[in-house]
C-alpha cells in the first residue's frame, strides 16, 4: 500500500514535470543553439527515450541508491538536497514542540470551563490566528518584531547552519518556526478542546471526580489520553502538510530548505532534483503518518484490534 | 430508566450549547462579506480612484483624506487597489469552487448513493489524486503555463480541489444514504433522481456549504501564496497577494502598503471561516449532544 502510494506519486511527478513545456536543454544551452546540439544533449541526458523508460531508469537508480547528477549544475543530487533536509526537520521539530507545548495546556484550561471567559478569549484568539495566512504573518512579524529586535529575517546570508553556530542557527530559524507553530497550534488547540469537552462528560470522569481526584490529575491522567486520538491523527496530516507547504515560509525568508530548493528547481527544469525532492517529501509524509498511526495505537489500543 | 433518560435530555436541552444560535457576529460577518462582494462587483461605479493611475506627486504617502489608505511606491491609491484587488481573490475563490463542487459534489453524491463498482473505482482514483502533493503540482503547472491569467489559476486550483470536495461530499452522503427515511422513500418507489434531490441533497447541503466557505478561504490564501512566487495575476493588476508581495521590499519605507491589503485579506478570511464554522456546528448533530 505504502509502496503503491510512493509509486503513484513518483510516476505522477515524473510525468508532470516532463509534460510541462520547460526544457532543460534551453536552460543549459540557451535558446539559440542548433537542434543538432540539442539532440546530442538529450541523448547524453537520456531524455530522448520515452518517458516510461526514463522512469524505469530513474527508479532503478534510486533502488540502487543513486540519485544521479543534476542536469543543470552537474552536482550530485544527493549533495544538493543533503543540506536542505536537516533544515526542514529542525523547523518541523521546533514548531511542533512549540505547538504542542502551548496547545495542550491551553486546551485543558478552555475545556475546564467551556464558554467561560478564558475559553471565549482563547477561542476567539485561535480563530483570528486561523485567518492569518503564513505569508501575512511573516510580513507583519518582520515589520513589527524582527526589524526592531534585530532577528534575522531576510537574505540567504542570514541563515546559519546548525554545525557552525547553534545559537545563530536557532535565531535564524526562530521566525519561520514560530509562524509554522502558530498555524499548528490553532489546529491542535481547537481539536483537543472539543474532544476534551466531550470526554469530560463521560461517566468515568464524574466517577473520578467523586473519588476526590484532583482536577489536574483528572485532566492529565484520565481525560487527555482518550481525547488525543483525533489530535494525533490531525497532527500526522498537518505535519505532512508542513513539509509540502512550508515552502512559502522558506521562500519568503530565504531559508535553503527543501521547499525553497523545490521552487528554484522547478523554475530551472532541473528534473532530477525536483523528482528527488518529491520522493523525499512523499516518503517523509508517509513515515510521519506511520509514526502517528503507531502513537494512536499506543494511546488507544482498541483501534488496532478492530 | 426511561424517565432518567428523559430528564437527562431535558437537562441537556437547557445547556447553552444545545441552542446553537447563529449570533450577532455571524450576521456581522455575512454583512462584511456582502460589502466586499458588492464593492468588488461595482468597483467601477463607486467613487474609487483608478487603481492603475500613477501619481508621482504622491509617492508612498501615509493615509490622508485624499488617499484613505495612502499610496504605494508608484503613487497609486492603496484604497482603490484593495477594492479592485478583492476581485481577484473573490473570483479565484468562487471560480475554483465552482469547478471543484461542480464535478466533485455530484460525483461524490452519486458514488455514495450507488455504491458498488462505480463507487470503489472512482474513490480509489480520487484517493490516488489526493495522495499527490497538489501544491507542488499547482506551482509546477503555473510556472510553465504562460502567459498567466486568472482563468488558468482558477482552473488549476479548481481541478486540484475536486478530490477533496468529492471526499467530503461522499462521506456526508454516506451518512445520510443509510437513514430510514431514504429507505422509506425507496420503498415507496421514488426514483433515484428524486431521492438524490429531495432526500439526500437537503441533508448534505449544510455540510457542503460550510465546506464551500472554508474552501473559498483556502483558495484565497493559495492565490496569495502564488502571488509571492510571482505566479498570480500579472502586475499591474492589483490583487491582495500581489500588493503584500510588492510591499515586502519597501516595508520600512511604506508599511501601509503591507498593512491594508493584509487587513482586508485577514478580515475576509476571518468572516469566511467564522460563517463556515458556525454553520457546521449549527447543523452538526454530534456536537449538539454536549
Amino acid at each position: 500500500m505504502l509502496i503503491g502510494i510512493v509509486f503513484v506519486i513518483t510516476v505522477g511527478a515524473f510525468y508532470l514535470i516532463h509534460l510541462l513545456p520547460g526544457d532543460p536543454a534551453v536552460v543549459i544551452l540557451g535558446t539559440g543553439d542548433s537542434p543538432a546540439n540539442k539532440a546530442k544533449l538529450y541523448a547524453q541526458l537520456g531524455l530522448n527515450k520515452p518517458i516510461y523508460q526514463q522512469y524505469f531508469v530513474w527508479i532503478n537508480n534510486i533502488i540502487h541508491g543513486r540519485l544521479g547528477n543534476s542536469f543543470i549544475s552537474g552536482d550530485s543530487v544527493w549533495n544538493t538536497i543533503k543540506g536542505a533536509i536537516p533544515i526542514d526537520l529542525e523547523m518541523m521539530v521546533i514548531s511542533q514542540i512549540l505547538a504542542f507545548a502551548t496547545a495542550i495546556p491551553l486546551a485543558m484550561r478552555s475545556a475546564k470551563k467551556p464558554d467561560g471567559l478564558l475559553d471565549r478569549i482563547l477561542s476567539a484568539g485561535s480563530f483570528t490566528l486561523l485567518s492569518i495566512p503564513s505569508f501575512i504573518a511573516i510580513v507583519l512579524l518582520v515589520l513589527f518584531v524582527a526589524i526592531d529586535l534585530g532577528v534575522p529575517h531576510t537574505g540567504v546570508s542570514s541563515y546559519v547552519s546548525l554545525g557552525t553556530d547553534w545559537i545563530g542557527n536557532l535565531e535564524s530559524l526562530s521566525l519561520p518556526s514560530i509562524v509554522l507553530a502558530v498555524g499548528s497550534f490553532v489546529v491542535y488547540y481547537r481539536i483537543l478542546r472539543s474532544d476534551l469537552i466531550a470526554t469530560l462528560q463521560e461517566e468515568y470522569i464524574t466517577m473520578a471526580r467523586s473519588k476526590g481526584i484532583s482536577q489536574r490529575r483528572i485532566m492529565w491522567r484520565h481525560a487527555l489520553r482518550p481525547s488525543s486520538v483525533a489530535l494525533l491523527g490531525t497532527a500526522g496530516v498537518n505535519i505532512g502538510g508542513l513539509l509540502a507547504g512550508g515552502f512559502i515560509v522558506q521562500f519568503l525568508l530565504d531559508i535553503p530548505g527543501l521547499g525553497y530548493l523545490l521552487i528554484s528547481s522547478i523554475g530551472l527544469s532541473d528534473y532530477l532534483v525536483v523528482q528527488a525532492i518529491v520522493l523525499v517529501v512523499a516518503v517523509g509524509v508517509i513515515l510521519i503518518n506511520f509514526f502517528f498511526d503507531f502513537l494512536i495505537n499506543i494511546v488507544d489500543p482498541r483501534i488496532s484490534r478492530e | 430508566m426511561f424517565v432518567q433518560e428523559t430528564i437527562e435530555e431535558v437537562a441537556l436541552a437547557d445547556r447553552p450549547e444545545r441552542k446553537k444560535k447563529l449570533g450577532v457576529l455571524f450576521w456581522i460577518c455575512v454583512v462584511w462579506l456582502a460589502i466586499n462582494l458588492i464593492a468588488a462587483i461595482f468597483a467601477n461605479f463607486l467613487p474609487v480612484e483608478n487603481p492603475l493611475i500613477q501619481n508621482y506627486n504622491a509617492i508612498n504617502s501615509s493615509p490622508s483624506w485624499h488617499h484613505l489608505f495612502g499610496t504605494d511606491d508608484l503613487g497609486r491609491d492603496i484604497f482603490a487597489r484593495v477594492v479592485y484587488g478583492s476581485r481577484v481573490s473573490i473570483e479565484a475563490g468562487l471560480g475554483a469552487m465552482v469547478i471543484g463542487f461542480g464535478l466533485g459534489a455530484p460525483l461524490g453524491m452519486l458514488a455514495a448513493y450507488r455504491r458498488g463498482k462505480f463507487d470503489s473505482i472512482l474513490t480509489m482514483f480520487m484517493y490516488i489524486f489526493l495522495a499527490f502533493p497538489a501544491i507542488i503540482a499547482t506551482i509546477a503547472i503555473l510556472s510553465f503555463w504562460t502567459p498567466r491569467s486568472l482563468l488558468k489559476i482558477i482552473v488549476v486550483i479548481g481541478v486540484a480541489s475536486i478530490p477533496l470536495v468529492y471526499r467530503v461530499i461522499r462521506t456526508a452522503t454516506l451518512n445520510v444514504a443509510t437513514k430510514d427515511y431514504v429507505i422509506a422513500a425507496k420503498v415507496q418507489g421514488a426514483t433515484d433522481r428524486r431521492i438524490m434531490i429531495k432526500e439526500l441533497l437537503p441533508n448534505v447541503a449544510p455540510i457542503g456549504v460550510s465546506f464551500l466557505l472554508i474552501g473559498i478561504a483556502t483558495v484565497v490564501v493559495l492565490e496569495g501564496s502564488l502571488a509571492f512566487l510571482g505566479l498570480s495575476v500579472n502586475p499591474p493588476t492589483p490583487s491582495w497577494g500581489n500588493m503584500i508581495n510588492e510591499a515586502r521590499t519597501i516595508l520600512q519605507v511604506n508599511p501601509w502598503l503591507a498593512i491594508f491589503p493584509s487587513l482586508a485579506m485577514c478580515l475576509f478570511l476571518l468572516c469566511l471561516n467564522f460563517i463556515g464554522d458556525r454553520l457546521r456546528s449549527h447543523f452538526d448533530v454530534s456536537e449538539s449532544k454536549l
